[in-house]
């Protein structure tokens, strides 16, 4: 049976008392703490009542407030309902458990976003830079980056 | 002036320079490295294909470098590509040629400002012959553009221009 994002919530509270999940109606979705998304995820995965086996996107945010995040976007095949998770860490030590065990997709999602936003996926099993190249300094799409005047010779501002 | 205007009328004959009929052989048998890095390469593709037949010109499209007198580059260069362009660029055996296809090639085009990643404009690392302007530019631009510099390759020479001295 699908149920609607604040049914799967309730469910979710119930599974994880301790967790202190948070439910964001404005957006909406999940708000989970770094620590337990691992568990949250394996647990959105298997139970019979969500079957989230597909992880349709996993997107890396600079919230422009010290804080950086991640955002899980997930799907059931079998019960046709989906659910938005999101961490939310320190900018300062952004690390979040990775989730590329649960679905194998996530291994180059969360390296794209650890490219561009800087957030550590902890346990990916490859997390280099995806997109721009190995010797490349920064994490761009940081809301405080700034452009290099030089790259390996080659003048960047125009 | 074309090569054939100074035929005799008699026959198997025709007077030019060493130099004239080396230029002429060379500007139409340009042979082209495809460079394709964005939207561009549609626009080079379809110069390629029937409607416009860059081929009629003697263009061949090469897989290699080694083989290539133009390098056509028709799309957007980021930095990382960069670098590998101008290493491509050095396997060309010389006389060489860069013809830069396209806004974002001429100068980075809608990436000049907030493009972190792009190079804004290809002769940061190559020196460029031709520039095509457009977004992307039509085959017949590209075919314009072809055409400027097989003037340029007819005006080659092997001596230095009178006047000038070392």
């Amino acid at each position: 049976m699908p149920k609607s994002m604040n049914e799967i919530f309730d469910y979710l509270n119930s599974l994880f008392p301790e967790a202190a999940l948070q439910f964001d109606e404005a957006v909406p979705c999940v708000i989970v703490p770094a620590a337990l998304i691992k568990e949250v995820a394996l647990q959105a995965r298997d139970d019979q009542e969500l079957l989230f086996d597909t992880l349709m996107c996993l997107s890396g945010v600079d919230n422009a407030d010290e804080t950086l995040g991640a955002v899980y976007h997930l799907d059931s095949m079998t019960h046709r309902h989906k659910l938005t998770l999101k961490v939310i860490v320190p900018a300062t030590a952004p690390h979040i458990p990775s989730v590329d065990r649960v679905w194998r997709i996530a291994e180059w999602h969360e390296r794209e976003a650890f490219d561009l936003i800087g957030v550590i996926f902890d346990g990916n099993s490859d997390l280099r830079r995806i997109l721009l190249p190995e010797d490349w300094e920064g994490h761009p799409l940081r809301k405080d980056y700034e452009v290099p005047e030089f790259y390996n010779g080659m003048k960047v501002p125009y | 002036m074309g090569l054939l205007s100074k035929q005799f009328d008699d026959g198997n004959i025709v007077l030019t320079s060493v130099e004239g009929v080396l230029n002429w052989a060379r500007l139409c048998s340009l042979w082209q490295m495809s460079f394709g890095l964005a939207c561009c390469a549609i626009e080079m593709m379809a110069a390629s294909a029937s409607h416009n037949d860059i081929m009629r010109f003697g263009v061949l499209p090469r897989p290699s470098p080694r083989q290539c007198d133009v390098m056509i580059v028709a799309g957007t260069v980021t930095l990382k590509m960069a670098t590998r362009l101008k290493r491509l660029y050095e396997q060309m055996a010389e006389p060489r040629y860069v013809v830069s296809m396209g806004s974002c090639s001429n100068c980075g085009g809608p990436y000049w400002e907030h493009g972190y990643h792009v190079l804004k404009g290809v002769d940061r690392v190559v020196p460029v012959d031709v520039y095509i302007p457009g977004c992307p530019p039509r085959p017949e631009a590209l075919l314009e553009g072809w055409m400027r510099l097989q003037e340029k390759v007819r005006e080659f020479t092997l001596v230095k221009p009178e006047g000038q001295h070392a």
